[in-house]
């Protein structure tokens, strides 16, 4: 099998945001946050991104704002780069190549070009150890440079970056790592190591979780694993150092702060409270309790106005004071995601799980979270042991504007609960709204739930399978000619008495594939009865799907001993069958391209294959490690026009996946990659107001509609002169510099004067266009793919051959760009 | 190990006092501890924390707070009066009245000349120390408002006193006083009650350190009269302070049972301006911290529960090593239980009065590790108050039963016990040389009194149903002067070993009343003794836990014995943090002896080889699992039972059986007032 170079497995969207420690810049207006393989740019006032920052090519792994200019920040990452930033403008200044894997960086401005990085030392795998190196910035002018010059400071840190701090303007380091403490003095040269048993007699654990130094004085406080934090003075002596203790946290103390004053001293834990210590009374305390979930890291802002905390949810929540002044919220990710990932039709956000209870619709295009939606509506109580409802299946239908869930709740002795719920979509309001509770649906645990896709279909209809060894049909029905429609149970179907296990619609709705363990039985959905049973393979199926399109005629399923099989439903004989140990297989929506995550010896592979066709589309090798369940594939807004063969099956639709640690992953291509780039290096800014969406939608309707006054009726009627840029340069300079006003005051006058040539103004807005080009293709590439789905799906229903776009690509270009140019154009060839 | 019928008692009530006042005398390594009934109780730190005099206490008298004039020892009291005592004959040796009312304080100036004391009435007086006395010099300029706390500041120009609501600075020379700190009251409701300066300390730096009924430990600039920093450290009252002798670091005690430390430390690495900050917190008791002493490696404390904890600073010592253990002292280093081999009596000895016991009886067979059938119970036979104020110092019950003897400070008493028909008579002619003992111990045969008086010398006294004879007084030399604390006759009467607190240990041949010898000076105390009935040897062990056997026959070190010195103890052994108290034999094998300490009693089998360094000492259970050959290849000579806790007594009876006294700590725990409330997480 071909490896494909130009494909790679990228974090976009979704990716934690909890990471790594926020960075507050020193006038507290942008937060910077290692965001997946990028570091984003958040405003801390509207909690918008203002910038990704894109360019490392693993893991970012720390951010920090360059001493010597507040205005620059490093990045590093697991790719073994450092990265210099223009923040402000989002613009990557410098590379530097440091050639090993990257877990932390550290700076101080006593340390003028040298930056503190923590990385693996190379001795055998096993037992992995991490050091300190210096690496020494060489200062050239190049994009790309090479540092070689790396020392070793202290060996056997932790990775973890809250437990390597400055202490005192970067005259030393303090590092904690399991039971002991290591101080380095710069200037002496000397380590200065300190040592805590295992556990007390009372039965805390001493093990060091965090490091935090005061700005002030000599004084270093570790947070610990039974959460006390232990004040250390006098560690300059190897014998008679000192330490205090300060005990409120119940557990660990993940992380700590102390104020750029050194008056107050943050910390905070698994309670989610944030404590404030006062530095020079440590009896007095302020909390803020009720953050909603575990912090994990804690950053206050170099002037002392803002303190923000990271929290396990992956959330960060800015403080000013002791008040939450803005919640950032990203991709909620927990131990487990029991409904699958889903793409929600309408709105093309991925749903999943969310806070308990919750579903969340998360948009993968903006990457912010659009809104949590209460499946449950019932109080969540934190307790442990406690059995909650959860919600376990979701399916939508094609358009969107019905969704089921399914929650349950399991108790020890009783009998589990459950709760089939059906939402409709509320144009109103934007929102689902429950329109049926099915309480009770099935006697068991439901296994699979799916609607019927077909769009042409009038009724919607939707399918549960449970372990009780039926599954429903459940359709939506007007009891009443003024009613809405409702839930209606139309069919119960067994099998033998087996447990059905997957369901599965064809494209059209024709076909309804549900297994019986071993027995894949096949219905007709319009008349109930039961077309064809294959029964094959000899183990229970996992998976089944059916192919789309040109390959609508086949039925693929995988079995428990790693068999993956695909029938011919016109034959109903087995077409093919292949080893492979397949823990998911996904099909894509808008094409006939089928996706399997192959599980193979600690990692996953990834095939993409047609099942018509014998070779494979695409295959990428260890994938990531660990067992991929869940895997979506979301459809593009826009199309990618890559002609290459191994990357065509990502012009659709891009397929996200989730690793074993929770990540959600997506595949790139190099082109797409470039564009993306390109996209974030051109964008500059008006210096004194933050680059919000909110600021770049106002902007472009205030220069649309200068645009539109310019081109449009009144050609007459004189432009403003703020509009004008020459107007603007003269206000802007200072009036010392400029001319006499006499001299100035002919141009003004003449600027007011019209124009008589109209070949500026044909220009101008063809300007402006040019620059919102992009958010206009969006709107229309997301008409278009709405509007062009059910034509296709047609067209694969009536003929076996590849649904290729009628006109060529460059075309299709040439069309689009002759409709932006001219909007009369278009309204002419309409009316005509 | 071999195996005993046990008499477990659990009846001996004993409460110790509570800690009220400590210090601790730097050149002679002594700490001196008052209680609250009045008892005193000299540790001797460089000899392991020893326990070295005790000096009974007396009904009228409560100390409130002690002080060294160099060897000399002072205390101060709610009765108004300053006492000196006599700590060779282990009495107070006299009493000034201050004409002040109570003495809350009293402290001495660095150069040993002046003693402060401040009274209820708000005046603190001057007394001059002379050579045998002390005299009243002066007042100072007289306050509204008692004294409860003073400080000399070591120049000895300037005095602070902590008082009610504030702190007064007085100039020594002129009686005036020259500054006024007023403290501030705690918050809250405890805003109308007056806060109490409880303790204060004056630095060389003039810097005033106090600790008030607010729970704050205050630092004031003593020059200016400004207060520096506050720290609050409990919710409650911080009673005691103390400052180590470089000034570098102090400790306060709260009510809470909490020692707070405070170190003296520059702020940032190469500065040199140092600032006081809060350090570690001690938590080793459950009540009020009432008593505090900073000694130059550790911490040691007392209060309400009792015991005295010594907490090393471990920025001070080496670690892993005996110095960095931290102890607790319990109990009293020496047997408050007297035990009549032959009649199966227990004599249990009280501040103020002296219980009479009978073990309880059983006849069953049990298997080993049980419980047997008691036939008849354990019987409280007498119970015998003391007359008059002062409190029993030492009690003795001879083996037969037959005679029970006390002694007080001002006292000594004989009593006739007749065992079948219980009754006591009090022997009234008794020879005038029997003065008051520190000591007492009845010959084998109960023929013989030996008590112990001042200037080390043994009164020997005879008894018979008639009458009571005074044979002579046993004296080893002239010049020694410290009190006898352990006495041991022989059994077949010959010999009388006594040893005092120089370390000194004397046997006496009893037929010529005659020194006979004395065992070579080892330089720690000796905490028991017994001589061989059989071999006449003199086993001595002390207070670093060697020990010695010694022949009287040959007045030399036995064979055994100078094995054990050249191989050296365990140090497992050596480890052990309380000293033996009490060593006897066992009659049916002579080379057993049975010495026992507060956690656990040994056999010590010198048939058996020593253990060596590698051996595991505590090897009783292992060996029990071992197979029956495998059993003599891992034994060695020092078999260690910790089936009893907190032993007060173990002794071997005439019929072979042994009798443990047991007081577990919890039992005194229980019996403690309760303790300051104290908001526990999650309650």
């Amino acid at each position: 099998m071909v490896e494909h170079g130009d494909i790679r497995v990228v974090r976009r969207g979704g990716s934690k945001i909890n990471f790594r420690q926020p960075v507050i810049t020193n006038d507290s207006r942008l937060l910077l946050c290692a965001s997946g393989h990028s570091v984003k740019v958040f405003s801390t006032s509207t909690e918008e991104c203002v910038h990704e920052l894109r360019g490392h090519t693993d893991l970012v792994t720390g951010v920090v704002v360059k001493p010597s200019n507040h205005l620059q920040a490093y990045s590093c990452s697991l790719d073994g780069t450092i990265r210099l930033w223009d923040f402000t403008d989002g613009i990557l200044i410098k590379t530097y190549d440091i050639g090993y894997s990257i877990y932390s960086i550290h700076t101080s401005a006593f340390h003028k070009g040298v930056v503190f990085t923590v990385t693996s030392t190379i001795s055998d795998k096993k037992s992995e150890s991490f050091q300190l190196v210096a690496v020494h910035l060489p200062q050239s002018g190049d994009q790309l440079v090479k540092a070689p010059e790396l020392s070793a400071v202290i060996s056997d840190v932790s990775s973890n970056p809250g437990a390597i701090v400055f202490g005192r303007g970067g005259e030393y380091i303090a590092s904690a790592n399991g039971l002991h403490l290591e101080v380095f003095f710069f200037k002496k040269q000397k380590t200065y190591r300190f040592f805590l048993k295992k556990d007390t007699k009372t039965g805390g654990k001493n093990t060091f979780m965090c490091v935090a130094a005061h700005p002030k004085d000599d004084c270093i406080a570790t947070g610990h694993e039974d959460g006390k934090i232990r004040l250390w003075r006098n560690f300059n002596h190897q014998k008679e150092y000192t330490y205090s203790t300060l005990h409120w946290h119940s557990n660990a103390v993940s992380s700590m702060c102390f104020t750029p004053e050194g008056t107050n001293l943050l910390s905070g834990g698994v309670e989610s409270v944030l404590v404030q210590w006062r530095y020079n009374d440590v009896s007095q305390r302020d909390f803020l309790p009720r953050l909603g979930a575990a912090i994990t890291h804690i950053a206050v802002s170099p002037d002392g106005a803002l303190s923000c905390t990271s929290h396990s949810d992956n959330k960060i929540t800015i403080i000013q004071g002791i008040k939450v002044s803005a919640v950032l919220q990203g991709l909620v990710t927990g131990e487990s995601v029991e409904t699958d990932l889903m793409v929600d039709p309408r709105s093309k956000a991925l749903v999943l799980n969310g806070k308990p209870g919750h579903l969340q619709f998360y948009s993968l295009k903006r990457d912010k979270l659009l809104y949590n939606l209460d499946i449950v509506q019932q109080e969540y109580i934190h307790e442990l042991g406690l059995q909650q409802f959860k919600v376990v299946k979701v399916a939508f239908d094609a358009s969107g504007n019905w969704m089921a869930t399914v929650e349950e709740r399991k108790q020890k002795d009783a009998e589990q609960e459950l709760n089939l719920k059906l939402w409709a979509f509320d144009e109103q309001t934007q929102s689902f709204v429950l329109n049926t509770t099915v309480a009770d649906p099935h006697e068991s645990r439901i296994t699979a739930m799916c609607f019927c896709q077909a769009a042409a279909s009038q009724t919607t209809m939707l399918i549960s399978a449970s372990e009780d060894g039926h599954f429903k049909a459940w359709q939506l029905r007007r009891l009443a000619p003024d009613d809405g429609p409702s839930c209606l149970c139309d069919f119960v179907g067994a099998y033998r008495g087996l447990v059905p296990h997957c369901c599965c619609f064809s494209a059209d709705g024709s076909l309804l594939a549900v297994s019986f363990q071993e027995v894949v039985t096949v219905w007709s959905p319009a008349s109930w009865e039961l077309l064809a049973t294959l029964s094959q393979p000899p183990k229970a199926i996992r998976n089944l799907c059916f192919g789309r399109l040109s390959c609508s005629k086949y039925l693929l399923g995988t079995t428990d001993d790693h068999l993956l099989c695909c029938w011919n439903l016109l034959t109903c004989s087995l077409e093919w069958s292949t080893s492979m140990d397949i823990s998911l297989l996904l099909g894509d929506p808008l094409t006939e391209n089928i996706a399997a995550f192959c599980c193979h010896a600690g990692s996953t592979d990834l095939f993409v294959f047609k099942p018509s066709e014998p070779r494979p589309v695409f295959s990428l090798k260890a994938v990531c490690s660990g067992k991929v369940t869940h895997a979506v594939f979301a459809p593009r807004e826009e199309m990618l026009e890559s002609c290459e063969e191994s990357s065509q099956w990502l012009n659709h639709s891009q397929l996200y996946f989730l690793t074993q640690c929770m990540d959600l992953m997506t595949f790139t291509t190099k082109a797409e990659e470039e564009k993306l780039m390109a996209s974030s290096k051109q964008l500059l800014i008006d210096d004194s107001v933050a680059m919000t969406p909110f600021y770049l939608l106002l902007g472009k309707h205030r220069k649309g509609e200068s645009g539109a006054a310019a081109s449009g009726e009144s050609a007459g009627r004189p432009p403003l002169p703020q509009g004008s840029g020459a107007v603007k340069e003269l206000l802007r300079t200072p009036a010392h510099v400029l001319p006499s006003t006499s001299f100035l005051c002919s141009m003004f006058v003449k600027s007011l004067l019209v124009s008589v040539g109209d070949a500026s103004e044909e220009s101008k807005p063809a300007e402006e266009e040019m620059e919102s080009e992009k958010e206009e293709e969006d709107s229309e590439g997301d008409m278009e793919s709405s509007a062009s789905r059910p034509e296709r799906g047609s067209l694969a229903r009536r003929s076996a051959e590849p649904a290729a776009p009628p006109l060529t690509k460059a075309q299709l270009r040439e069309l689009r760009r002759v409709k932006k140019l001219d909007h009369s154009w278009l309204t002419g060839l309409l009316r005509s | 190990m071999g195996e005993f019928k046990v008499h477990r008692v659990r009846f001996f009530d004993y409460m110790p006092s509570a800690i009220r006042a400590m210090v601790f005398s730097t050149r002679t390594e002594r700490l001196a501890l008052a209680r609250a009934d009045g008892a005193l109780e000299i540790f001797n730190f460089s000899d392991n924390y020893f326990q070295e005099k005790v000096l009974p206490g007396h009904d009228g008298r409560a100390v409130e707070a002690l002080c060294w004039v160099g060897p000399r020892l002072f205390s101060a009291g709610l009765n108004g009066e300053i006492t000196e005592y006599d700590l060779e004959n282990l009495r107070p040796r006299y009493t000034v009245e201050a004409y002040g009312g109570p003495i809350w304080t009293i402290s001495v100036n660095s150069q040993g000349t002046l003693l402060a004391v401040g009274c209820e009435d708000g005046t603190v007086k001057m007394f001059e120390v002379l050579k045998e006395r002390i005299q009243f010099q002066r007042n100072l300029d007289r306050q509204k408002g008692r004294i409860i706390s003073l400080s000399w500041h070591p120049s000895g120009t300037l005095i602070a006193a902590g008082m009610m609501d504030m702190i007064r600075i007085f100039d020594a020379e002129t009686g005036r006083a020259t500054h006024r700190l007023l403290v501030d009251r705690g918050a809250g409701a405890s805003k109308s009650k007056e806060v109490v300066v409880w303790s204060i300390a004056f630095l060389s730096d003039h810097t005033i350190i106090s600790s008030d009924s607010a729970g704050k430990v205050q630092i004031w600039d003593g020059l200016n009269g400004t207060l520096i920093r506050t720290h609050l450290i409990t919710k409650w009252d911080v009673l005691a302070l103390s400052v180590s002798q470089d000034e570098s670091s102090l400790v306060a005690g709260t009510s809470e049972g909490t020692v707070v430390q405070f170190q003296f430390i520059s702020s940032t690495v190469d500065r040199l301006d140092k600032d006081w900050v809060r350090t570690r917190t001690f938590k080793n008791h459950s009540h009020d911290v009432r008593a505090l002493a900073h000694t130059e490696t550790a911490v040691v404390s007392g209060g309400m529960d009792t015991q005295l904890v010594v907490r090393p600073l471990l920025d001070k010592v080496e670690k892993n090593t005996r110095e960095s253990a931290m102890r607790k002292v319990s109990f009293p280093h020496r047997s408050l239980v007297c035990c009549a081999k032959k009649a199966g009596l227990l004599l249990f000895q009280f501040p103020d009065h002296l219980e009479l016991w009978r073990l309880g009886e059983s006849d069953g067979y049990g298997k080993l590790g049980g419980s047997l059938p008691v036939k008849r119970g354990p019987e409280k036979l007498i119970q015998l108050k003391r007359k008059g104020e002062d409190h029993i110092c030492c009690s003795a019950l001879s083996p037969c039963g037959g005679w029970l003897a006390y002694s007080t400070v001002t006292s000594f008493r004989l009593y006739r016990l007749q065992n079948g028909s219980i009754s006591i008579c009090k022997v009234s002619k008794l020879p005038k040389d029997l003065l008051p003992a520190h000591q007492l111990c009845f010959s084998t045969n109960s023929s013989k009194l030996f008590a112990s008086s001042s200037n080390s010398s043994v009164v020997v006294v005879a008894l018979n149903e008639l009458e009571c004879k005074y044979l002579g007084t046993l004296k080893a030399k002239y010049g020694c002067r410290q009190p006898v604390h352990q006495l041991s006759a022989s059994d077949n009467g010959k010999w009388l070993a006594t040893a005092n607190t120089d370390c000194e240990v004397h046997v006496y041949n009893l037929d010529k009343l005659k020194l006979h010898c004395t065992v070579p000076v080892y330089g720690s105390c000796p905490t028991a003794m017994a001589i061989h009935p059989t071999t006449s040897n003199l086993v001595v062990v002390h207070a670093d836990q060697q020990i010695f056997e010694y022949s009287l026959v040959k007045k030399e070190y036995t064979e055994w014995s100078r094995r054990l010195q050249k191989q050296g103890l365990h140090s497992m052994w050596l480890e052990r943090d309380t000293p033996i108290t009490h060593v006897t034999f066992n009659p049916k094998n002579p080379a057993h002896i049975i010495v026992h300490d507060m956690f656990m009693f040994c056999i010590i089998d010198k048939s058996l080889p020593l253990p060596e360094a590698k051996n595991v000492l505590y090897n009783q259970m292992a060996l029990r699992s071992l197979p029956e050959p495998d059993r003599v290849l891992h034994s060695h000579g020092f078999k260690i039972c910790k089936d009893f806790q907190h032993l007060l007594c173990v002794s071997l009876l005439e019929d072979h059986s042994l009798v443990v006294v047991e007081r577990p700590l919890l039992d005194i725990v229980s019996q403690l007032p309760a303790p300051v409330r104290q908001k526990k997480f999650a309650t």
